[in-house]
């Protein structure tokens, strides 16, 4: 069988030999060399200024003392575009003689206020900014999140209008839940696309990972570019609907001499707060005034903190070091690092080893870009156990952690409860012992990611402005990872212990070419892209058996797949078409279209799905009457339209697929003598298709005061229709009671702002404010074909206590995950009455009175921070809030006195002491509470001592807090909560991993 | 030249394109390299019995992952929602014989017979029966006669797979006898409706039609097994005792009395070789598909300790009323889970109530660390606990997945017996006692003696309608019976009281719409075809 990349690649390159060769032939007469400098405002030589021949492709960049020559330039008055990154863009009129060498005089650039010649990072390619017709954020280095930063997210955390980021937990390697412009599918993934290095990366969830993007070093990050409307993701298509993240790491320049840069930042992380449960001797108290005569004699004498007993302060040391340079006509960079990091969770630790190869020559005579990116990275997970951190909020705080009594014996010497009909059994239905599930588990992963890739950009010579693209790559993840515990764990009594390995293997490939024209006619000038995308995902999971802790099988080993196999494989394969036209009017009107046509091994026969989009932007400022004007140094309007698609059903690989399952030999039948693994007719839906959000955005893009204050507004509104949703079938009419349907729609709408302002900037002194702000409501349209009054809609948004309990609706009207409980009555004391509620409906009962209100997603996301420069010395901080997210606060309705565990009583928030609940009133309203909040997420005080070692190098030394206030109403542990089921949730604060205080003395050399 | 150039430019891309197009489009086919094609499995009569045996581990296992995971529905949890725990939980928490202490959703609600269409409990229960009726649909269809001479199979086999179709057939009769006795009817499908078809809706009444021709037809066919043939199969006995339990509630579902067809096929079952297990309790043990107490069983839900396991079913009916002081080891399990007791009702049906011993069933009540009254439904004490369903053997051994056997003492061995020859007994009986002809009143209580025998009780000299029921409830309590049989007494609603009935800790009448449940409004907001039922 031929690999069907050969076969791509082989005609690909034949493609361009073809060219190449064809072409070779056709050579031209008559040009001249230009050779020049280029230097900052400082006289100093710029190294990698883009200088090129005005509308033809000709051109080259500056080498490391800022001179260029560039050969073969036609013969005539030709006008030179220099530019480069945070520079404004100058031009230059020169005459070229035939076989002559014309030297230009020396031109300065100068520094770019408003970043408005910045290159920015766009689908399939890079754009001036000031060009840009969509809305397009980039955040580069310097204004990244700084301190103990260890997952890529969280560089932008706060930073980008529009975007939520919320992480799981304060785990090491946590995961994050990344919302931009607040998620336009319900059940379908709401995660955008992250392209790193031109590579669109697996998001899927691999075990023994808790977040796929721990795996990159955010130390070799240069620049995340987030892309938010749909005239600028469309070119993704299918996976474009909830945004596209690009991330684009650092690398070598063009010329320039063999740097060294050293980094390490060393911290130390505390516990900020405990869940506030009652102490030892309240406990008792209530429990004697309370409890039954089992319950009292369950009491011990002991007065253990179980969450002292299982946090700690955690140590964490981050180590980078990264060569760059260029050898000879190749720019290099090198990078490794090294994090050790400690969980605040006993025994919970990360070790990851990273490393980064890029090489970016430009040959044949600047004709061929290369771009070689390679990045491994390796993690050592110590997972501990994380369910004590639940355990120990509601563990029984008069116990000891050890007891010598031989009843103990069993399990470690850790107490126990034990079964009250005295048969020395654990008690089946009560909290294990805290710090015995943390002892008694070793629970670790080891995880290998590589993401490489290849890119060729080659300027097709002789045709002026039409290069071709080639950009193959891969994404490799392996998860491998051991749960053991021995015999003595109570968490694995019935098993004798566990002894288990897991495994999983990502394999992901990508082939994409694309050939692009631009050209400028006049004062027209017009980029053309056309190109085709090519990706698989394979999935491979492992069947292993279930093992006692001396490693024999438990019960009975696992029976292979249907085909006989040991492993499971599911592949998703993607294919698009795409292409893109820019024209630009004098640099005052702006057209962008893109059309893509995307194609998914998801759905079947009708592979197909297509999205177009286009967008118009007037830049005002080119106007002569602005031109001139320094009290609006920009002024833009752009308006942009689109469709974007969405096929990730997450872990549903073949949703259309009529097929049968066999069931594992733990779900047999037996009739007469003989047992049978039977096989059952699984739920598909033929008919199944894309979900598609129509987006439309209207911006303007501001500069006042010479560039002192810029930045943007932009309006959006985003219809997602044929929801890709799981959803109720008739019964009857399927094979089971849900599925996967085209059913639904909903429309966010929302503003964004953003401003940046220089409020001192002078020679010494130096502070620059930026804000950021969104305010976004997510409104669901539609969710049934019928349109019945008879529903209330989908129950969502599971608590802890009580099993299948919800707190959430999906509804035609409200919001995502709105609560929905019952509206509690108070009494005259201002105390809750116990299981009395408001008869809404006024039907003499209250039973069916839930009413919806309120939602864990925020309307208002602000994000803002600060940077003041004082000679040496830096001092920066960023600040989020988010506003009116609500939070059913399940530790607090969990916190009931409950009279019927027998032998045990667990502890109690001490809630339990304000209501006096004895029965579970989980829906009631009065466990709802605003979590609005303000979090100072950052600040870092540094000292640059710049040229201390010997000229050319640097050294500075800063000192960091992370998490350094949260000012809130609510009052659990944290108003940040999201939950990852599927889909995940916001706004159940069931148990949270605590995310802790972080203090880091950073240290940076640069030779 | 440039021209020349363009056009082979875009003649070489339009060569790429097609040639990278039509290799690729390919690669969009995919499909998984473990999942069965219908075309294979029904060309396999070895794999035709493995889709049949699926059918009837619906009832058991509540996924295709024992015991839990690959759910067969969703929107609740699995175990907790699996076909017999909630199809026993409808039966007898809603009665007088059995109270449920968990806060759980709307559990409650059942408990104290307040349920509306959004509760989530009635919701699984109907999930499930119709769920069931899918999969034998589609069972039916793949094994229809033209897909059999289409596929090939030879004749012997076809033979097999037509009898397997047959038990198919009883199997859905038994699932769309759930939904007129639940549900007053419901949507309605046959093998003759495609896959993603919205049904119509057949009102009880019309369904109850549907499955009596449906029975007959199978029974005049004549290719289900002989009783007693294989255990667990659904045989001809099966196919007669539900015909026998349809005509005997005939009255509550159409309003024409079939006494006498409920004594006609009751006495096809009584002839067909059962006889009852010498010893009461044997019944519901973990050997009962192996000791004498098989030969008494007709239809068993079948578990296996290691190989059916579920957190629903017999797991369930064994851990749920366990906790207290009771000796877990006395019942082959590791953890009780103290949800499941009774009510005074059910034990003062015994000479000397729960704590007698003069009737063998009355073994099965644990009073020590428990009161007689519930006066709190959350409290595990508050009501005597009904061990009647234990994980142990008739010969002193535990079942296979016991703690003692090396397993974890989380999952069960014992079968549960939906339908047994005790059942059959007393409902020839009743069926009698109700006018059907066919018998007399001496045999019908010759019928009734014979099962108190069985138990030690006195003999009785004369048995009345009024009987039935009390006897029905000391025979066959905690079985799955009860809200059927005090329907069919007139007791639900009205006359007779329980605690917690209603809602207020004494009890109090219901109203009458309370015999059928209502359909779930998750199922109504996407079938436009299905009315509501009165009252809801």
């Amino acid at each position: 069988m031929k690999h069907p990349y050969l076969v791509k690649l082989r005609f690909l390159l034949l493609l361009v030999l073809g060219l190449t060769a064809s072409l070779g032939a056709w050579a031209q007469a008559g040009t001249g060399t230009i050779s020049g400098r280029v230097t900052d405002a400082k006289n100093e030589g710029l190294p990698g200024v883009t200088v090129l021949v005005d509308g033809t492709s000709i051109g080259g960049s500056t080498n490391a003392d800022g001179t260029y020559t560039i050969s073969g330039v036609p013969a005539g008055a030709r006008t030179l575009v220099i530019s480069f990154v945070g520079y404004s863009t100058t031009r230059q009129a020169v005459t070229v003689n035939a076989g002559q060498t014309t030297n230009v005089a020396a031109q300065s650039l100068a520094e770019n206020a408003t970043a408005l010649g910045e290159a920015v990072v766009v689908g399939y390619g890079t754009q001036r900014r000031q060009d840009l017709t969509g809305a397009v954020e980039q955040i580069s280095e310097k204004q990244f999140v700084k301190g103990q930063v260890t997952n890529p997210e969280q560089l932008v955390q706060g930073k980008v209008a529009g975007v939520q980021i919320t992480t799981g937990g304060g785990a090491p390697g946590s995961n994050s839940q990344i919302l931009i412009r607040g998620g336009s599918s319900l059940s379908a993934s709401n995660q955008p696309l992250i392209i790193i290095d031109g590579v669109p990366v697996d998001n899927t969830g691999l075990a023994g990972a808790s977040n796929p993007l721990s795996l990159i070093n955010p130390n070799d990050i240069e620049s995340i570019t987030v892309l938010k409307d749909a005239s600028s993701t469309a070119i993704y298509g299918v996976r474009a609907s909830n945004g596209v993240i690009l991330v684009t790491t650092k690398r070598g320049t063009q010329g320039d001499s063999f740097h060294v840069t050293a980094s390490t930042n060393q911290s130390i992380s505390t516990p900020v707060k405990y869940v506030d449960v009652l102490n030892a001797d309240e406990f008792r108290a209530l429990v004697n005034a309370k409890g039954s005569a089992s319950q009292k004699a369950s009491l011990g004498t002991s007065n253990t903190n179980w969450q002292k007993e299982i946090f700690r302060n955690a140590y964490t040391a981050d180590n980078n070091v990264s060569i760059s340079g260029a050898a000879g006509v190749v720019p290099y960079r090198i990078s490794t690092g090294y994090l050790y990091q400690e969980g605040i969770l006993k025994r919970n630790d990360l070790k990851r080893y990273t490393g980064a190869l890029t090489l970016n020559p430009v040959l044949l005579n600047g004709n061929l870009r290369v771009n070689l990116n390679l990045k491994g990275s390796w993690i050592d997970n110590n997972f501990s156990d994380q369910g004590a951190v639940g355990a120990a909020v509601g563990y029984d705080p008069t116990q000891a952690v050890t007891s010598s009594e031989a009843k103990y014996a069993p399990f470690g010497g850790y107490f126990q409860f034990l079964d009250p009909s005295g048969n020395g059994q654990l008690n089946g239905l009560a909290n294990l012992n805290p710090v015995a599930l943390i002892n008694q588990r070793r629970d670790r992963s080891t995880v290998k990611r590589s993401i490489g890739n290849l890119q060729l950009d080659y300027k097709i010579p002789f045709v002026p402005g039409l290069s071709a693209n080639l950009n193959v790559g891969y994404d490799v993840q392996r998860g491998r990872g051991t749960l053991s515990a021995p015999i003595t764990a109570a968490a694995f009594y019935n098993q004798r212990g566990v002894n288990n390995n897991y495994a999983q293997d990502l394999n992901n490939t990508l082939l994409e070419a694309y050939g692009r024209y631009e050209r400028t006619f006049g004062a027209m000038k017009l980029e053309f892209l056309a190109g085709y995308s090519f990706q698989k995902f394979q999935n491979r999971n492992y069947i292993v058996n279930n093992n006692s802790a001396d490693g024999t099988i438990f019960q009975q080993p696992v029976a292979p797949a249907y085909n006989g196999a040991f492993t499971t494989l599911n592949t998703n394969v993607l294919e698009g078409y795409y292409s893109r036209l820019n024209l630009n009017f004098s640099d005052r009107y702006l057209l962008t279209g893109t059309f893509r046509a995307d194609g998914t091994s998801r759905f079947n026969p009708k592979h197909f799905g297509y999205f177009p989009s286009g967008a118009f932007a007037w830049r005002i400022k080119g106007e002569d009457f602005l031109k001139d004007n320094n009290a609006i140094s920009d002024l833009k309007l752009r308006i942009g339209y689109g469709q974007t698609g969405q096929q990730d059903l997450g872990g549903d690989y073949y949703p259309y697929l009529a097929n049968l399952g066999l069931s594992t030999l733990t779900a047999q039948y037996q009739l007469g003598n003989s047992f049978y693994q039977t096989l059952r007719s699984n739920q598909y839906n033929p008919n199944i298709t894309w979900e598609t959000t129509t987006t439309y955005n209207a911006g303007i893009d501001y500069g006042f005061f010479g560039g002192r204050l810029y930045g943007s507004v932009d309006v959006y509104r985003r219809d997602t229709k044929n929801l890709l949703y799981f959803t109720n079938i008739p019964a009857l009419s399927g094979l089971s009671n849900a599925g996967n349907f085209n059913i639904g729609s909903l429309t966010n709408r929302g503003v964004e702002a953003i401003a940046n302002v220089d409020l001192v900037k002078g020679e010494r002194l130096n502070i620059s404010v930026n804000l950021n702000g969104t305010y976004n409501h997510n409104e669901i349209t539609k969710l049934t074909n019928s349109d019945s009054s008879n529903d209330i809609g989908q129950k969502v948004g599971g608590i802890s206590g009580g099993v299948g309990n919800t707190v959430q609706v999906n509804s035609v009207g409200y919001t995502a995950q709105t609560f929905y409980l019952q509206q509690q009555v108070y009494g005259q004391d201002g105390k809750p009455l116990e299981g009395v509620y408001v008869d809404r409906n006024g039907n003499g009962t209250t039973g069916d009175d839930f009413y919806r209100n309120h939602a864990g997603r925020p309307n208002y996301i602000l994000g803002g921070g600060a940077n003041m420069t004082y000679r040496g010395f830096n001092l920066a901080f960023t600040l989020r809030a988010n506003l009116g997210n609500y939070i059913y606060n399940n530790q607090r309705s969990q916190a009931f006195y409950d009279a019927s565990s027998n032998g045990f009583v667990g502890n109690k928030n001490r809630e339990v002491l304000n209501s006096g609940f004895t029965t579970a009133q989980y829906y009631s309203d009065y466990f709802l509470e605003n979590g609005s909040f303000l979090r100072m997420q950052n600040a870092t005080l540094g000292y640059n001592f710049g040229e201390l070692v010997k000229k050319g190098t640097n050294l500075s030394v800063s000192f960091a807090v992370q998490n350094v206030f949260v000012i809130t109403k609510y009052t659990g542990l944290d108003p940040e909560i999201v939950n990852f089921s599927t889909p995940p949730t916001q706004g159940i604060d069931q148990t949270i991993y605590p995310r802790p205080r972080t203090f880091t003395v950073g240290l940076n050399l640069g030779i | 030249m440039q021209r020349n150039f363009t056009r082979t430019l875009g003649m070489l891309a339009l060569a790429a394109g097609l040639a990278a197009a039509s290799s690729c489009t390919k690669d969009l086919n995919q499909t998984p390299d473990y999942s069965a094609n219908a075309e294979v499995v029904y060309s396999d009569p070895a794999q035709i019995q493995q889709v049949l045996a699926r059918l009837y581990a619906t009832f058991a296992v509540s996924g295709q992952q024992g015991p839990a995971g690959q759910p067969d529905i969703t929107g609740i949890d699995e175990g907790f929602s699996n076909y017999l725990r909630q199809y026993w939980q409808i039966q007898e928490v809603t009665t007088d014989e059995a109270v449920i202490g968990w806060a759980d959703g709307s559990l409650p609600k059942l408990n104290t017979n307040q349920w509306d269409a959004n509760n989530e409990f009635v919701r699984a229960t109907y999930d499930r029966v119709f769920y069931e009726i899918s999969l034998c649909n589609e069972f039916i269809r793949q094994t229809s006669d033209a897909n059999l001479s289409k596929r090939g199979l030879a004749s012997a086999d076809a033979n097999a797979v037509r009898t397997y179709r047959d038990e198919a057939r009883v199997l859905r009769a038994l699932c769309y006898w759930h939904a007129i006795d639940l549900f007053g009817g419901g949507p309605f499908a046959t093998e003759a409706d495609a896959v993603g078809t919205v049904p119509q809706y057949k009102k009880g009444s019309d369904m109850f039609t549907y499955v009596e021709s449906e029975l007959k037809a199978v029974d005049a066919a004549g290719l289900l097994l002989a009783p007693r043939a294989v255990y667990g199969r659904a045989d001809k006995a099966v196919c007669w005792t539900l015909l026998t339990k349809l005509y005997l509630n005939a009255k509550v579902y159409t309003g024409t009395d079939h006494a006498t067809d409920a004594v006609t096929y009751a006495n096809k079952v009584l002839g067909a070789g059962y006889t009852l297990s010498p010893t009461y309790s044997w019944l519901f043990l973990a050997d009962n598909g192996q000791s004498a107490a098989k030969n008494e069983i007709i239809f068993p839900i079948n578990f296996d300790g290691i190989k059916t396991q579920t957190y629903g079913g017999m797991t369930y009916l064994v851990h749920a009323p366990a906790g207290g002081l009771v000796n877990l080891d006395s019942l082959g399990i590791s953890s009780g889970w103290g949800g499941l007791r009774t009510k005074p009702a059910l034990t003062s049906l015994f000479p000397g109530g729960a704590k007698g011993r003069s009737d063998a069933r009355q073994g099965s009540f644990f009073t020590r660390g428990q009161k007689s009254s519930v006066d709190t439904l959350t409290l595990f004490t508050n009501g005597y606990l009904v061990l009647k369903y234990k994980n142990v053997t008739s010969t002193g051994g535990s079942g296979s997945d016991a703690k003692v056997n090396g397993g974890s003492g989380n999952f069960t061995d014992t079968d549960f017996p939906m339908f047994r020859l005790a059942d059959v007994q007393l409902m020839y009986a009743e069926a009698l006692l109700r006018g059907g002809t066919g018998g007399t009143a001496g045999t019908a209580l010759d019928m009734v003696n014979a099962v108190r025998k069985r138990s030690g009780a006195a003999q009785l000299a004369s048995v009345q309608l009024s009987d039935i029921l009390d006897e029905r409830g000391r025979e066959l309590y905690w079985e799955g019976h009860r809200r059927t049989d005090l329907i069919r007494f007139g007791k639900y609603t009205t006359g007779y009281n329980w605690a917690f009935k209603g809602g207020t800790p004494t009890g109090k009448d219901i109203e009458a719409f309370r015999t059928i449940f209502p359909i779930p409004n998750t199922d109504r907001a996407v079938n436009s075809n299905l009315p509501q039922n009165p009252g809801y």
